[in-house]
């Protein structure tokens, strides 16, 4: 039932296969020009670079990147929610926000212009993947704040192809679309896709008899492991992108049909490899923390923000051709934040959670699972004697703040467990937060 | 008239009240009456003892979460309606029952029956007035 793959060049591609030279002169030029959007505009970008003597021209190559300041995710929300814009609101066609530290989101913008290249580059990560004009894309990405849903939508619909806006959740019907409508592309997380495989299974539905070829799935780390076992169980190719929201969202990166690393669309936004404890640019081919420029934001332009994600350049071309660099896929993070199904979740966000719910922090422990190829998160919570009460409704009372806390500081929803004092395991006195238990 | 009442939390697995019983025998601590609030989450073991104070510091050393209150021991004959009779001297009055359990007692002709009133002062007070016998915590130890 599936048609060949056959992935033949597609000139929205172009731009993948620039010559080196002319590349790395098109990102200067577009370097040097967002410095100075940034230093004119951005009271914070500017500041931070009069400190150090710098100004616009001090950028005359792109080595000169490494002299400017970083900028880190607590930039976004101590500017909250617009301190960082570079474009007056009335040339902002779209705000999108992800989830923060203390309840309050990071708000990103994008002008008219901002969200032509975004589409572009999604545009890009399709044609990466071999879809084309023609396909019938099935896009489960969550539509709303959330910059997988409405990225992938328009990079679809910019390809030509047939989107199906059918967003996250529901999956019988997810299951029903994608047969009964023809699907050939499906975009989601990956442990959401799993999900959706298993599911058909209990319907008796075979992915396989379905026309049904490709995958292109990010928002959340996976590895090489869970990328055969869904390509084994559905006879689909699956691919990995790579995107976040203070970037542009879905679209930063894709693998090509080599499957061998994720190409950056780097004439948009500039990578860089840094050595997380230090900050030193990296030589190329050691693991380091990700940073990134972008090049052609106009509302919100990022400087060497940190993405915490780490990751190495994959020296020399690609055998298919292009001269976009590549980074390995993302291995693990230099903080501690955690992806739960799409969903970034700090530690600090639960206890922030448990304080307002409880008024002290009590000791909790977070329990990671998968379960039917979906993420699962366990707030465990030590009854203290300040909360504990006699009383069956008082601490069904408690349980019920601790959940309602956690699900509108994350946005998530979390199973509490109130738990016995000191029946959480403590290692010198502390106790480990996380317990990840997904790669079981 | 006041009785102490210890309350555990405990959660809702096998072998959970089993640590502080074993704790309490250890210390020679006599359990006189005991009750086992549960839901799908959790459990709340309330206990009375002959040394409630003893009792506490024990649980507590060793790490259990302890809640003392104030609770009413009543003596009713162990009949059809025993129960009624004492329910119904709070009919119509805005005292509420946040909870209760019963234990046969003696020879089996009493019973006693455990109230965790919101407003225990004035239970006692209409108590007294219709007659009922509020028990000290001394007679339910040692008689």
């Amino acid at each position: 039932m599936k048609s060949s793959t056959s992935v033949s060049f597609q000139p929205v591609s172009a731009p993948d296969f620039v010559p080196i030279e002319r590349l790395r002169a098109l990102q200067l030029a577009r370097l040097q020009e967002v410095v100075t959007r940034a230093w004119e505009r951005v009271e914070l970008f500017r500041r931070r670079m009069d400190e150090r003597g710098l100004t616009p021209s001090s950028i005359q190559a792109l080595d000169d990147l490494s002299k400017l300041p970083f900028t880190v995710k607590s930039d976004l929300r101590d500017t909250y929610p617009f301190g960082l814009f570079a474009s007056p609101m009335q040339e902002v066609v779209r705000l999108h926000a992800s989830s923060g530290t203390t309840g309050k989101p990071i708000v990103v913008a994008y002008t008219k212009e901002d969200v032509d290249v975004w589409t572009s580059v999604m545009v890009r990560t399709f044609a990466c993947c071999g879809v084309h004009r023609g396909d019938i894309i099935q896009n489960a990405y969550g539509y709303g704040l959330f910059t997988g849903g409405l990225g992938a939508h328009y990079g679809a619909e910019g390809l030509g192809a047939t989107v199906i806006p059918i967003s996250g959740g529901n999956t019988d019907r997810q299951i029903m679309v994608m047969r009964d409508f023809g699907v050939t592309v499906v975009c989601s997380t990956p442990s959401y896709f799993l999900h959706m495989v298993d599911r058909a299974a209990e319907l008796g539905v075979d992915l396989r008899e379905l026309p049904v070829r490709t995958g292109v799935f990010g928002a959340e780390p996976w590895t090489e492991s869970m990328r055969k076992r869904i390509e084994n169980l559905t006879g689909i190719k699956a691919y990995d992108i790579y995107g976040l929201s203070e970037i542009t969202g879905p679209g930063v990166g894709s693998e090509c049909e080599r499957q061998n690393g994720l190409h950056l669309f780097e004439d948009h936004f500039y990578p860089e490899i840094v050595d997380p404890e230090t900050g030193e640019v990296l030589p190329e081919g050691q693991e380091g923390e990700l940073v990134l420029t972008t090049l052609s934001k106009r509302a919100m332009p990022m400087i060497r923000y940190r993405t915490r994600d780490i990751t190495a350049f994959i020296p020399g071309v690609c055998e298919c051709g292009r001269t976009l660099r590549r980074i390995r896929r993302i291995s693990r993070r230099s903080d501690d934040m955690l992806i739960i199904r799409g969903v970034n979740v700090f530690p600090s966000q639960v206890e922030a959670a448990l304080l307002e719910a409880e008024g002290t922090l009590p000791h909790y422990q977070i329990i990671l699972t998968r379960e039917h190829g979906l993420d699962q998160m366990e707030v465990q919570v030590e009854v203290t004697p300040e909360v504990f009460s006699d009383k069956v409704g008082a601490l069904e009372a408690l349980h019920k703040r601790l959940t309602q806390a956690l699900d509108h500081i994350l946005g998530l929803r979390v199973e509490v467990t109130l738990v016995e004092p000191q029946s959480i395991r403590r290692s010198e006195g502390k106790a480990k937060r996380v317990i990840d238990r997904r790669a079981q | 008239m006041k009785i102490q009442q210890l309350s555990l939390f405990a959660e809702n697995k096998p072998g959970h009240i089993l640590g502080p019983c074993r704790l309490l025998a250890r210390e020679g601590i006599d359990l006189r009456a005991l009750t086992l609030a549960d839901t799908q989450r959790f459990g709340i073991l309330r206990i009375i003892v002959s040394d409630a104070a003893k009792a506490r510091s024990v649980l507590e050393a060793a790490g259990y979460v302890v809640k003392v209150t104030e609770v009413l021991a009543v003596e009713v004959p162990d009949r059809p309606g025993g129960l009624a009779e004492v329910l119904g001297v709070f009919e119509g009055t805005e005292i509420n029952i946040e909870y209760m359990y019963a234990f046969p007692f003696g020879r089996g002709e009493k019973a006693i029956l455990i109230f965790r009133f919101d407003d225990p002062d004035a239970a006692i007070a209409r108590l007294r007035e219709a007659g009922v016998n509020v028990l000290e915590s001394g007679e339910i130890y040692d008689r």
